[in-house]
């Protein structure tokens, strides 16, 4: 990994050029994997999360069946040569954890008294990471949902924000990049059932203020707004083309 | 799981102002903590949040470093959520709800800048301090995140590091307190129907829509936040809650001497 910059900001621009308030270009493609029931691949900068969706199916095991709602399994890993140094294959802590903060926020918006005792899972697959590879990956579990037909109260969209520093004082800012992550002063994953207007996933760590919070936060729900509306149009497309 | 019915009653119970222990909505347990509770451990607590128990314990021992932190000690955060203390806990591997405690606790400790890492160092590269915070359950009753922090701070600010002499550890002598600097706490609260309670019991925790834990040091900055549950939480709400443990965490960080 690199080294720790000295300051975050060079005439008021972010390290790759970036204004304080300026997500990565981002792309969201639909229906990327023929044998799920609903996929996309979305790209935030060099970040390429792939989510399939597979469901309302059997649940196994057993045991974990819900006698009156589907069970939402959110599923998260990344495939040992999307990062620096090779990841283990197989889920660990983090992973784990982020399975789990994936399915709270899907369970939120999914119908699932609609389908009991089945499972909707959900498969997160990170190709390339360089940071928000959660976020990413939860904007495009959402266009998989939906793009398997899953009845859902609203999308969920997400992005990250952060604090950085010029060496003297710190700023908030959007779409957390790499080194900002590893070396900045906090890092906040944050996702919104957007028709809801409610919160369904929050992570933070760093240190900030309370005020910091809510900065950062406004940024991010006029950010939302966008990441939204590409989502729909990467929907919208899809059936146009009528690709089957 | 708990039966829908259920929830909805406690959801009723709890819009009417009233808890199944006769708490406040915003009132915490009553927090005891008690630290040096194991010899053997370099630092060890045992911290009661009401009848929610947990003991920790601090390890120490030589390691190598990680390959991007050559200079930097090793810190490991486990929790378990041993069958003694619940009808609920399985013997087995931590799962995700152990796994996630954990990582809650080591964010708040770490993202707080609690242990100076670079202190840990022995020789950059090769050598350095690792040291395992350990969390295990004595009698759960909901709001293990709080009640582990605060068992993993206690243990820290009373640990005793063991001598390194002629490349072993010696844990019969002891080289000085582990280099601490600041707290932090943890402090969750619980959203229930349209309730937001303080510090949930187990039963709360079963039925409740969204929950927060907000980490939080001796400068009343946030250090770490984690919502959990099935439920959103509104502007409002998210607001309520970071205002309210904001509050509360004063003191708890008071609690640590």
């Amino acid at each position: 990994m690199a080294n720790e910059p000295e300051s975050f900001l060079k005439d008021g621009k972010r390290l790759d050029g970036r204004a304080l308030d300026e997500a990565r270009p981002m792309e969201i493609e639909a229906g990327v994997i023929e044998n799920a029931d609903g996929s996309a691949l979305v790209k935030f900068g060099k970040t390429h999360v792939l989510a399939a969706v597979h469901g309302p199916r059997e649940l196994h095991p057993r045991h974990l069946v819900v006698s009156d709602k589907a069970l939402v399994r959110a599923r998260y890993d990344m495939l040992p040569f999307s990062v620096e140094d090779r990841k283990r294959p197989g889920p660990g802590r983090r992973e784990r954890e982020i399975s789990k903060v994936l399915s709270e926020a899907f369970t939120r918006v999914v119908e699932v008294e609609q389908f009991p005792r089945t499972v909707v899972d959900i498969f997160v697959t990170v190709q390339q990471a360089d940071a928000s590879t959660r976020i990413t990956g939860l904007n495009a579990a959402s266009v998989a949902l939906a793009d398997a037909g899953i009845p859902m109260r609203s999308m969920v969209t997400g992005i990250t924000f952060g604090k950085i520093s010029d060496g003297k004082k710190g700023y908030m800012v959007l779409d957390v990049g790499k080194e900002e992550d590893a070396f900045g002063m906090a890092d906040v994953a944050y996702a919104r059932a957007y028709n809801l207007d409610e919160t369904v996933l929050l992570q933070m760590d760093g240190n900030i203020t309370k005020e910091d919070f809510f900065e950062g936060k406004k940024m991010a729900d006029k950010a939302i707004e966008k990441v939204y509306e590409a989502q729909v149009a990467a929907l919208k497309s899809r059936y146009k083309e009528g690709s089957e | 799981m708990i039966s829908d019915i259920t929830k909805e009653s406690i959801a009723e119970f709890l819009a009417q102002g009233k808890r199944f222990d006769d708490r406040d909505i915003d009132e915490f347990r009553d927090v005891t903590i008690e630290t040096d509770v194991v010899d053997k451990a370099e630092g060890s607590a045992m911290v009661s949040l009401g009848d929610s128990r947990v003991i920790v314990g601090v390890k120490m021992s030589v390691g190598t470093p990680f390959p991007d932190t050559p200079d930097k000690g090793v810190l490991i955060t486990n929790t378990e959520l041993t069958p003694l203390s619940s009808d609920e806990f399985e013997p087995g591997p931590p799962g995700e709800d152990a796994t996630e405690i954990a990582r809650v606790v080591d964010r708040a400790i770490r993202e707080a800048g609690i242990i100076d890492l670079e202190k840990l160092c022995i020789e950059e590269g090769e050598a350095v301090w690792m040291v395992f915070i350990d969390i295990y359950t004595l009698n759960a009753n909901g709001n293990l995140f709080d009640a582990g922090a605060l068992g993993a701070m206690a243990a820290l600010m009373t640990a005793k590091m063991p001598k390194y002499e002629d490349e072993r550890v010696n844990y019969e002598e002891r080289d000085g307190p582990l280099p601490v600097k600041g707290k932090a706490v943890s402090a969750t609260l619980a959203k229930i129907g349209e309730t937001i309670i303080v510090d949930p019991t187990r039963k709360e925790e079963k039925a409740l829509d969204a929950r927060l834990t907000v980490g939080v040091n001796q400068d009343g900055n946030i250090v770490s936040l984690q919502k959990g549950g099935d439920g959103g939480l509104t502007d409002a709400e998210l607001e309520e809650m970071l205002d309210r443990a904001l509050k509360h965490s004063e003191k708890l960080l008071k609690a640590l001497k």
